[in-house]
């Protein structure tokens, strides 16, 4: 027995039939959220106008406003995610109890490693500074790239912000715009602050071998300094001292020399050769081998570090 | 340890430092000579690995490179087997073939003034993926696995179109997440271990678990650390960042985080299950279960995604999250056959997901830059090289003999047989439907593109050619998915060889 099926179209073999043959797509219309063809946009701008009228927006959000299952699905979202965090600082909290006490002479961590790093370091690496003397010689690796981590940081960044000079001239007025303010309390005290912020920095980062402090700490209160002119002064005063070239020439050659430094060590380290840096009578200010070099290094990629986020975020350049 | 060093052994770390050194430089670069440097790079990269894997095989055993004057348990240290150098070379390889084929596209997609910036973070990432695979210290790991991260996600927002910042954002939050579980983990494996290079950690974890000490928080431990990498290498219900960042961002991005950024914390994570809780341990713990039952769920989750989805990119986007639950699987399995299959399976997907990302985007080229479906009709036709590709690789994804998918599975179905028994049947069932879901997905993609279609008035006398790199980039990986797949049986003994060499 066989009969005309009244809707042949819609059958599941038709449809099967009509995909084999790559006539049709199941799914076309189905889907929930239509991907964005690249073809809605046209040069470097991700919004087309369409998504961008207010109206439209309006109506949507106004829609999932009233839409019982999306309030339903929200309530339960946040109220799920409530509860995952309260296990999750629930086990935390747990599993802390059950670790062994700070400052336990007996504990774990209180081991041959941290005995040579407190008992020798000072001999071995010749920094006063037993943190400094860990950071940047025993794990000296580590160290340099957790400098590549600021070093990629801040390229993502400039790729994120960075605008040419054509598109920040541009740009509608922000408040940016109006600094430098004519604040002559500000620009004085400014004048007087600044060279002592960038002098004690200095000192953080050539002390960083004999009292706490070093590269990163003393790096980031000379950005700090950098980022008080500039807000007193705007940009264009800055730029006379403090451009974008010279941005990449203070990073790039304190990386070089860095990575440099470092390979030096890896290789004179790991072959057993002769390393030719003296390390010089601890206490001193020039002693302690590639530590002193190191920390200047990192000091100054740090400053600019800090200063780009800064610059970047404020005005999209330097 | 011997005093004289063979020159050799300085390569690995060698390789990493000249890849930071590469990004640094370039900073002040044009883009083409920072893609110069990065193209010489990568291949210098291949070569010393390449002579690091002849090297061990030689030597018969592996090495330990101490990054400085202090040894063991005080210093950093690189530690080179079969295993890692055979990835490096592998990873590089696949690294620049990807940037090669995807070259026209990164000097199109970038705008013009921050194409060195691309490489830098190229550069950059492939020297943390050559340290995470190197590392023999546990900190070194997590410091490239930030650098890895936020370069990854640089390479998806660099192409400010579409969601492809959405889809950065998307991918900082759970890598984020993950990042942070596993710096937890970290933080109390050194509290109740006391050390940080591997070797030394596991010392004192076999006599922890001796005496019997610190139960809970190794549990807790070896969950969060799980936790942490497989939410960042993608594992199923952790993918929603996935098709975005891979149909969005410029070719060699999506290639390359496809096939190497999510694969390197699955190798981190399998040298931590050796190297430092030891996988007698990890399989107590049962934390393999919970790997092994997400892996299935996984593969048959990302194949539905791959059978809905409506466009190209999309369907291979889906279809990493189905392979990537192949390697859990093969993880969970808990037996030495079955993590053979799914460091294999790193192999096979690494390869063949960065030629079926080549090949769609040049089968969209040659269909007017669109991605859905319909407007691929007779693709192949277009852009016969674009066509080919997609079909090799489509095979060796179902698992096609001759091919290297082909031996994954072959590899996985032999491993599911050692396993417990309740694993066996389940993971044979799973596997089948799967391979008939990608069979599904992908033939129907291959007939589309085969379909003869009028050419549409547009593409009248225009003729799709690949510049010389992009068919060079092509043909290579296509080879390479023939060498997996004739030349399996050396390949698996220089896994197992690899392996035992982790203990």
């Amino acid at each position: 027995m066989s009969r005309i099926r009244d809707n042949y179209e819609n059958s599941l073999w038709n449809r099967l039939t009509r995909w084999v043959n790559g006539e049709s797509d199941p799914f076309q219309g189905k889907m929930e959220m239509e991907p964005l063809r690249e073809a809605d946009y046209v040069g470097d701008s991700v919004y087309n106008p369409d998504r961008l009228n207010k109206e439209k927006i309006a109506q949507y959000l106004e829609d999932t406003r009233k839409n019982k299952e999306m309030r339903a699905f929200r309530v339960l979202y946040c109220m799920s995610s409530v509860a995952l965090c309260l296990l999750l600082i629930a086990v935390l909290l747990l599993t802390v109890s059950y670790l062994p006490v700070l400052g336990d002479p007996n504990g774990p961590n209180n081991n041959e490693v941290s005995a040579r790093y407190i008992e020798k370091g000072m001999e071995e690496s010749g920094a006063v500074n037993m943190v400094t003397n860990m950071i940047l010689s025993y794990r000296g690796f580590d160290t340099f790239g957790e400098t590549c981590v600021l070093f990629i940081a801040a390229t993502c960044v400039i790729i994120l912000l960075r605008k040419n000079e054509e598109e920040i001239e541009n740009t509608k007025e922000t408040d940016w715009t109006y600094e430098p303010k004519p604040d002559a309390i500000l620009q004085r005290m400014t004048l007087v602050l600044v060279p002592v912020i960038f002098l004690y920095g200095f000192y953080i980062i050539l002390n960083g071998h004999l009292s706490p402090g070093g590269g990163f700490s003393g790096g980031a209160t000379i950005g700090a300094g950098l980022i008080l002119y500039v807000t007193t002064f705007g940009f264009h005063k800055t730029q006379r001292f403090f451009n974008e070239k010279i941005y990449d020439m203070v990073k790039v050659g304190a990386l070089s020399m860095y990575s440099i430094t470092m390979i030096y060590y890896f290789y004179t380290g790991a072959n057993m050769l002769k390393n030719v840096i003296p390390l010089g009578t601890p206490g001193n200010i020039i002693s302690s081998g590639m530590i002193l070099p190191i920390n200047i290094f990192v000091g100054l990629e740090v400053a600019c570090t800090m200063y780009a986020f800064f610059a970047l975020f404020r005005r999209g350049g330097m | 340890m011997n005093l004289t060093r063979n020159f050799v052994e300085n390569f690995p770390c060698f390789s990493i430092v000249l890849c930071m050194v590469a990004g640094i430089v370039s900073t002040p670069m044009k883009g083409n000579q920072a893609k110069r440097l990065t193209l010489i790079v990568v291949t210098l990269v291949t070569v010393m690995s390449a002579a690091t894997l002849f090297y061990v095989i030689s030597i018969g055993d592996s090495f330990i490179y101490t990054m400085g004057k202090y040894p063991a348990p005080w210093g950093n240290e690189i530690r080179a087997g079969v295993l890692e150098s055979m990835l490096a070379m592998v990873f590089s390889l696949v690294m620049l073939f990807s940037l090669l084929g995807g070259m026209d596209h990164v000097f199109k997609d970038v705008p013009k003034e921050k194409i060195n910036l691309y490489f830098i973070l190229n550069d950059l990432l492939l020297s943390s993926l050559l340290a995470i695979i190197y590392t023999n210290d546990l900190f070194t790991g997590y410091v490239f696995v930030e650098i890895n991260t936020i370069a990854a996600c640089g390479m998806i927002m660099i192409r400010k179109v579409g969601r492809s910042l959405i889809a950065a954002t998307r991918y900082m939050v759970m890598s984020l997440i993950g990042s942070g579980l596993f710096l937890i983990g970290l933080a109390m494996l050194y509290d109740i271990t006391g050390h940080l290079l591997m070797e030394n950690a596991h010392i004192a974890m076999i006599k922890l678990v001796q005496e019997g000490k610190y139960q809970i928080p190794l549990l807790v431990i070896i969950s969060f650390i799980t936790v942490g990498l497989a939410i960042k290498s993608g594992l199923y219900p952790f993918h929603s960042w996935m098709p975005d960042a891979y149909g969005y961002s410029t070719v060699s991005s999506s290639s390359i985080l496809s096939s190497l950024v999510s694969k390197s914390y699955i190798i981190l994570l399998i040298k931590i299950f050796y190297r430092v809780i030891g996988f007698d341990n990890i399989i107590t713990s049962k934390i393999v279960n919970v790997l092994f039952v997400f892996g299935l769920v996984g593969m048959v989750m990302g194949s539905v995604g791959a059978i809905m989805a409506k466009d190209i990119y999309r369907m291979i986007a889906f279809s990493s999250i189905a392979q990537i639950g192949y390697i859990y699987m093969g993880i969970g399995l808990a037996t030495e056959a079955g993590m053979i299959a799914a460091i294999f399976h790193i192999l096979t997907h690494a390869i063949t997901k960065s030629l079926l990302f080549l090949a769609a985007k040049g089968l969209s080229n040659a269909s007017g830059n669109q991605r859905a479906y319909p407007a691929l009709q007779g693709a192949a036709y277009r852009h016969p090289l674009a066509g080919a590709a997609f079909l090799v690789g489509s095979l060796s994804m179902v698992g096609v003999p001759m091919l290297a998918g082909f031996i994954s599975k072959l590899l996985f179905a032999v491993a599911a047989l050692g396993a417990a028994p309740h694993k066996i049947l389940i993971t044979l069932i799973v596997l089948a439907v799967s391979t008939i879901l990608n069979a599904i997905y992908f033939l129907h993609t291959v007939v589309r593109i085969y379909t003869p279609v009028n050419i549409p008035e547009e593409y009248k006398g225009i003729h799709f050619h690949s510049s010389k790199g992009v068919a060079f980039a092509v043909f290579c990986l296509i080879c390479m998915n023939f060498v997996l797949g004739l030349l399996s049986q050396p390949i698996t003994d220089l896994i197992q060889l690899g392996i035992a060499m982790f203990a």
